[in-house]
């Protein structure tokens, strides 16, 4: 099966007799230590949106991975519209017109839209003809509605700008079948509802899309039909989403009616802990990312920050935790911090559970005891003088791994080769042990499977009920709702609106979170 | 049939060792075989270096003498390394030490006849402190400039070079020729055969004071490295700067400090030589103690006691290998065994998987396949 | 002193950094860092040398050279691409080898007269005024060579296909890999290639330039000027020809400065057997330092064009979080 004659032509109408555009059965996958796929049964129509659900670790990725070339299944057999296939590479794939929009973009930042686009095709074969590739990719994007500048450079984009171009260069090599994993992940309500639109554009055509999600709400928006994954199994397999109802779905991921129970009793916020006063700041590219923000948080209270990516979120935990100067003023308990060392500020009794826990919040190759110490090596009962104690550091690593469960062989184990949540939770028990007055956490469940994500829940609720102050950042709406006293909203680096907790609505949020009632804005940043 | 490399779980504390043995060993057969090829004779030259450094007490001495500045330049650069400072500079930063001891006594810093108990820890804090300053520069460059310090250090090698030269044709010229005066008594490192005439076993002994120099430091440097706080923010930083800085650890500070502690050993390394075993400073004081020390330090694994073990091996193929045909040789046998240690570093971080079939290609861009440890959960998927 | 003279010499002696600096350039825009370009340099001198010797056909000498560079590249790449070895010491490693070897190889070779590559002069080219003289006459044919090298391998780079897949490799592997784009193999290919570069840069010193093997002496650190030249030509083509050709006038300038008795009406200090003429010969080291700090300051390196990838072997799929 070869690509489409001209990129973004509409496709050729399956051989007679298939309205399968694919069809697996029985696909099995294991992993080290984990089935990932246990004889798993996918089909796909011609012309719908197929909605895959689960929760993280369910197996859709997967799943989807061995149908885009980068897997190859243990066992089973996938057909594309009718015809049987084994693809050895995400090339093989793409040239049987089945293309994979990845959660992790996989652009050249430094390049541009169209380099990125043209990068791995076969023709223009030698040179570049940049000004006609250019006109042609305008052209495919303008047809479904994909607004992107070709001319421009990928870290210039917003993320839901990135977003498109992906897709584009999936329609550009004349994908007929596009899968997309978690594409709201990064993206704002209004956002979303533009890529559905894109996304009813393309089965408009006969094209036929498979949309792997873990949001109830979304899947039943957008989706023709549903399949559920369960623990490496299907519990429901192409339900029609008419009829089916959030109940009904979540029992079929998690086996229970009701996703999480969260048991927040009102609060009573002490003093303010931390306070922001217009602060401003640069990111990494000398951008302004913090155009004023003034916020407060007190003792005993979650103020959780809702922004889409790229809005000054990041940037607003590091000048808070002293990773980042800033104009404006910080007091942390009253006393000045911004632009002091992140030492300073660790001295004021701040703890930060970083966004990027495996570069950031720990170092991978060190053993779990150096990880968990990093905080405390210059107080007894680790440090003695000049000297740190090896035996009480292990000592102390062996008591936390016992209470915060952490799995691992040892505690001189590597922390490299610790699962995301065990990580996760070495990080945050070595951050709660600090004692702090002000806990920064950002993204702090991301990636996490339903286990780890109600122990990270719990943690921070428990920290809460003991009176601490925490700065909740995260792009989980429904958890920010479910955990948070009270919500700011960031949109371009300035506090959109805040709200109180029991007022929190999430279409109110979702509009501020995008700069208002505009939908047709082109960018974000 | 595909070859695989996968990461291993849990490394046997046998393998390491072991391993860096093989590594050795399979460098010397690999010499021997491209000695051979050019009509020397690798079994001869061989025994020959270990007759030459280890027949007798004699020549035994004399290898701890060359294996003396080798200890203080590899301390230097195993420091250096474990943050993932690349201080190629040790050689210049030799030179300068031994040309700031050198000044003490040339220019001279302080009155002739000075008795020996000060004129010599004088010589040490001159040398280490030229050293010091040869390291901060860039120390300082990479800290606040990000200044990549490997080319800064190699041209700072070459800059050294020629500082000395112009002193030693110059002004401090000993009658035309390229070596300055012979120091007075009092600035000469005791040595064993110092004491000949108290226990007649030292007679003819080389060995000197640096050596102790060299051992003391080991020791001190293992206390710090493995058992201090310092060590432990050195160990931080090296692995995950970004980490680090998390942590509130002030990186570029502790940059400059490690540099300059680094270009103190090497130049230390320089006075214990200029002022224990050539008794002058003149052109062609180091066959390139710098530059072996970088493989001593990698031999070591940046460890502090296996760095004196290793620098004596090398002390060893410096002091035989002059005389060996054709001339080159033990330049050549370092860069083979680097090359090795380093083809060994990897197969003990990875374990070899041959496949009779296709693998399948792992995931890219996704997230992360569950590789699950025993009893963890997995995630991602 | 003949400034003229000068330039035509530092142009002679530029095309041995340069052809250096492009490997150089190649290899880094892949993304792999080769610190190993001065042994690599020293072995493309001491075979081509020694094979001119034995052949009598310096052509025959310029493949060899070439080859042994090419190897050399290989070995580089194979253990950091393949074996994931740490790729600065990879490169130091090689270097240390090269030079161990090439004393052992070059050893008996006296700077004796071997046959030399020809040099010519272009015919109406050289009747230019001023730069005629300085470019086109009686120069080395590798000279030309390098005339010819530095817009095709920047031509390559910037405008075509291949050269689109190369950028791409050394900015975001994941992403040329998830097109398709063979990045280990890719790699493989341009630092085999920046060897056979190196090996080439050797062969221009011993079989045009400055016939003869002087041991150590023959490349002494030319090899990290071409590294540090990279850096300051921020990894474009033309930019390291343009420093490599005023670097090299810098040698020249000093032996001429040399040659004058008085510097603007005051002895000159720097004669030949004065001792300050060892500050002259600092010069070229200071001048990488400098223009390496001058690389690195402000402007973020990306922007700078410093490929992302630098310095990282590239797995697919390693664990993350």
């Amino acid at each position: 099966m070869t690509a489409a004659a001209t990129p973004g032509s509409p496709p050729p109408p399956p051989p007679a007799g298939s309205p399968l555009a694919v069809e697996a059965r029985g696909i099995v996958k294991h992993f080290p230590g984990v089935l990932a796929n246990d004889r798993v049964d996918f089909d796909l129509r011609r012309g719908e949106v197929h909605a895959l659900l689960g929760e993280n670790g369910a197996g859709k990725s997967t799943l989807m991975n061995i149908l885009a070339g980068l897997y190859r299944p243990d066992a089973g057999e996938i057909e594309v519209e009718g015809v049987q296939v084994a693809f050895g590479s995400p090339r093989e794939a793409i040239s049987a017109g089945l293309g994979m929009v990845h959660q992790h973009f996989t652009l050249v930042p430094s390049q541009t839209v169209t380099e990125n686009i043209l990068l791995g095709l076969d023709r223009p074969r030698f040179l570049l003809h940049e000004r006609a590739s250019e006109a042609e990719i305008g052209r495919l994007a303008e047809r479904f509605g994909l607004r992107v500048d070709p001319r421009a450079r990928i870290w210039q984009l917003s993320v839901g700008e990135q977003q498109r171009v992906e897709i584009l260069k999936m329609l550009y090599r004349g994908a007929r079948i596009l899968i997309m994993d978690e594409p709201t992940a990064v993206l704002a309500p209004q956002e979303a509802d533009d890529l559905f639109a894109t996304l009813r554009s393309m089965t408009a055509e006969g094209r036929s899309v498979v949309f792997i999600s873990h949001k109830l709400g979304e899947v039943l928006a957008i989706a023709d039909r549903i399949t559920v994954m369960r623990r490496g199994r299907v519990t429901a397999a192409g339900v029609p989403a008419a009829g089916a109802t959030k109940g009904d779905l979540a029992r079929l991921m998690v086996g229970r009616s009701v996703l999480e129970l969260l048991d927040r009793t009102p609060s009573t916020p002490g003093e303010v802990v931390l306070a922001l006063r217009d602060v401003t700041a640069d990111n990494d590219r000398g951008l302004t990312a913090l155009r004023g923000v003034s916020l407060q948080v007190r003792a005993g209270e979650i103020v959780g920050i809702a922004a889409v990516a790229g809005n000054g979120q990041s940037e607003l935990a590091e000048v808070v935790t002293g990773l980042r100067p800033c104009g404006g003023e910080i007091l942390i308990g009253g006393r000045s911090v911004a632009n002091k060392s992140a030492s300073t500020v660790i001295s004021q009794g701040v703890a930060h559970v970083p966004e990027d826990r495996a570069a950031v919040g720990s170092a991978p190759n060190l053993s779990l005891t150096d990880n968990l110490i990093m905080k405390r090596y210059t107080d007894a009962p680790v440090a003695r003088g000049w000297l740190v104690d090896n035996a009480s550091a292990r000592a102390i690593a062996t008591e936390l791994r016992d209470t915060y469960q952490i799995s691992t062989p040892t505690v001189e184990t590597e922390v490299r080769l610790l699962s995301g949540g065990n990580l996760q939770r070495a990080i945050l028990a070595r951050e709660i042990e600090t004692n702090p007055g002000l806990l920064v956490a950002v993204q702090p469940t991301r990636g996490l499977d339903v286990g780890a994500i109600e122990t990270v829940h719990k943690l921070l609720l428990d920290m809460r009920a003991r009176g601490t102050a925490i700065l909740l950042i995260s792009e989980e709406l429904d958890e920010l709702i479910a955990l948070s006293d009270r919500i700011d909203v960031i949109y371009e680096g300035r506090i959109a609106g805040s709200f109180p907790a029991d007022e929190a609505e999430i279409g109110q949020i979702g509009l501020l979170m995008t700069g208002g009632a505009d939908t047709d804005r082109e960018t974000a940043s | 049939m595909t070859i695989r490399l996968e990461l291993r779980t849990s490394v046997p504390r046998w393998l390491s060792p072991a391993l860096t043995l093989g590594a050795v060993a399979v460098a010397l057969v690999i010499s021997g075989l491209i000695i051979a090829a050019v009509g020397g004779n690798p079994i001869a030259s061989y025994l020959h270096i270990l007759n030459a450094s280890f027949g007798s007490v004699g020549v035994l001495s004399d290898t701890l003498v060359k294996a003396t500045p080798l200890i203080l330049t590899g301390l230097a650069c195993a420091l250096a390394f474990r943050m993932r400072l690349w201080n190629i500079g040790a050689e210049g930063q030799f030179l300068l030490g031994a040309w700031g001891a050198s000044a003490v006594v040339l220019f001279p810093l302080v009155p002739a006849g000075t008795p020996g108990i000060i004129l010599i820890p004088l010589m040490m804090v001159a040398g280490m402190a030229a050293g010091a300053l040869w390291g901060l520069i860039p120390g300082l460059l990479r800290a606040r400039l990000a200044v990549n310090e490997i080319i800064v250090t190699l041209m700072l090698n070459y800059i050294a070079l020629f500082w000395i030269q112009f002193w030693v044709f110059g002004p401090w010229s000993e009658s035309g020729f390229q070596q300055s005066k012979t120091f007075p008594d009092e600035a000469w490192l005791p040595k064993l055969s110092d004491f000949a005439s108290s226990v007649p076993a030292f007679g003819g002994l080389t060995v000197h004071l640096g050596l102790i120099f060299g051992l003391v430091a080991a020791g001190l440097l293992w206390v710090f490295l493995e058992r201090s706080r310092w060590g432990y923010e050195i160990r931080l930083i090296g692995d995950s700067p970004r980490a680090a800085r998390y942590a509130g650890i002030d990186i570029a500070k502790r940059l400059i400090i490690v540099f300059a502690i680094s270009g103190a050993l090497a130049g230390l390394a320089g006075m214990s030589e200029v002022s224990g075993a050539v008794h002058r400073l003149q052109d062609r004081i180091s066959p390139g103690y710098g530059f072996t020390a970088v493989i001593v330090a990698y031999l070591a694994k940046f460890q502090p006691g296996r760095v004196v073990v290793a620098a004596i091996l090398f002390g060893a193929l410096i002091l035989a290998g002059r005389e060996i045909q054709p001339s080159g040789v033990p330049a050549m046998i370092q860069g083979i065994i680097l090359f090795t240690l380093i083809v060994a570093d990897v197969l003990v971080r990875y374990r070899v998987r041959i496949e009779r079939t296709a693998p399948p290609p792992p995931a890219m861009g996704a997230t992360a396949p569950p590789a699950a440890t025993p009893g963890g959960a997995g995630d991602g998927g | 002193m003949d400034l003229g003279l000068i330039a035509a010499a530092g142009i002679a002696t530029g095309t041995v950094l340069l052809f250096a600096a492009i490997g150089e350039i190649f290899a880094e825009r892949s993304g792999v860092l080769n610190l190993g370009v001065e042994g690599m340099m020293l072995m493309g001198a001491v075979a081509g040398f020694s094979t001119t010797l034995s052949t009598g056909n310096p052509w025959i000498g310029l493949v060899v050279a070439m080859i042994v560079g090419g190897l050399l590249g290989a070995l580089h790449a194979v253990v950091t691409i393949y074996l994931r070895a740490d790729q600065v010491v990879s490169g130091l490693a090689l270097t240390f080898l090269g030079t161990g070897l090439a004393r052992v190889l070059g050893e008996g070779l006296t700077n004796s007269n071997a046959a030399r590559l020809p040099a010519l002069s272009i015919p109406l080219l050289s009747d230019i005024p001023i730069l005629g003289r300085i470019l086109f006459h009686d120069q080395s044919v590798l000279v030309y060579l390098g005339f010819i090298i530095v817009p095709l391998a920047w031509f390559w780079i910037e405008k075509t296909r291949p050269g689109l897949h190369l950028r791409a490799v050394g900015e975001s592997p994941a992403a040329a890999d998830a097109q398709g784009v063979s990045v280990q193999g890719l790699r493989l290919a341009y630092v085999t290639f920046g060897g056979v570069l190196a090996g080439l840069a050797g062969a221009t010193i011993t079989l045009a330039v400055a016939p003869g093997w002087f041991g150590d002496q023959t490349v002494n650190g030319k090899g990290w000027i071409a590294v540090g030249l990279v850096i300051f030509a921020r990894w474009n083509p033309i930019r390291a020809a343009l420093g490599a050709y005023l670097f090299a006038a810098i040698g020249p300038f000093i032996l001429g400065l040399q040659g004058v008795d008085r510097i603007l009406g005051v002895e000159n200090p720097f004669l030949p057997g004065r001792s300050a003429t060892f500050f002259l010969e600092m010069l070229p080291f200071l001048f990488v330092i400098a223009v390496v700090i001058l690389g690195s300051r402000g402007a973020m390196r990306q922007r700078l064009g410093a490929p992302a990838a630098l310095g990282v072997p590239y797995v697919r799929g390693e664990r993350g979080h």
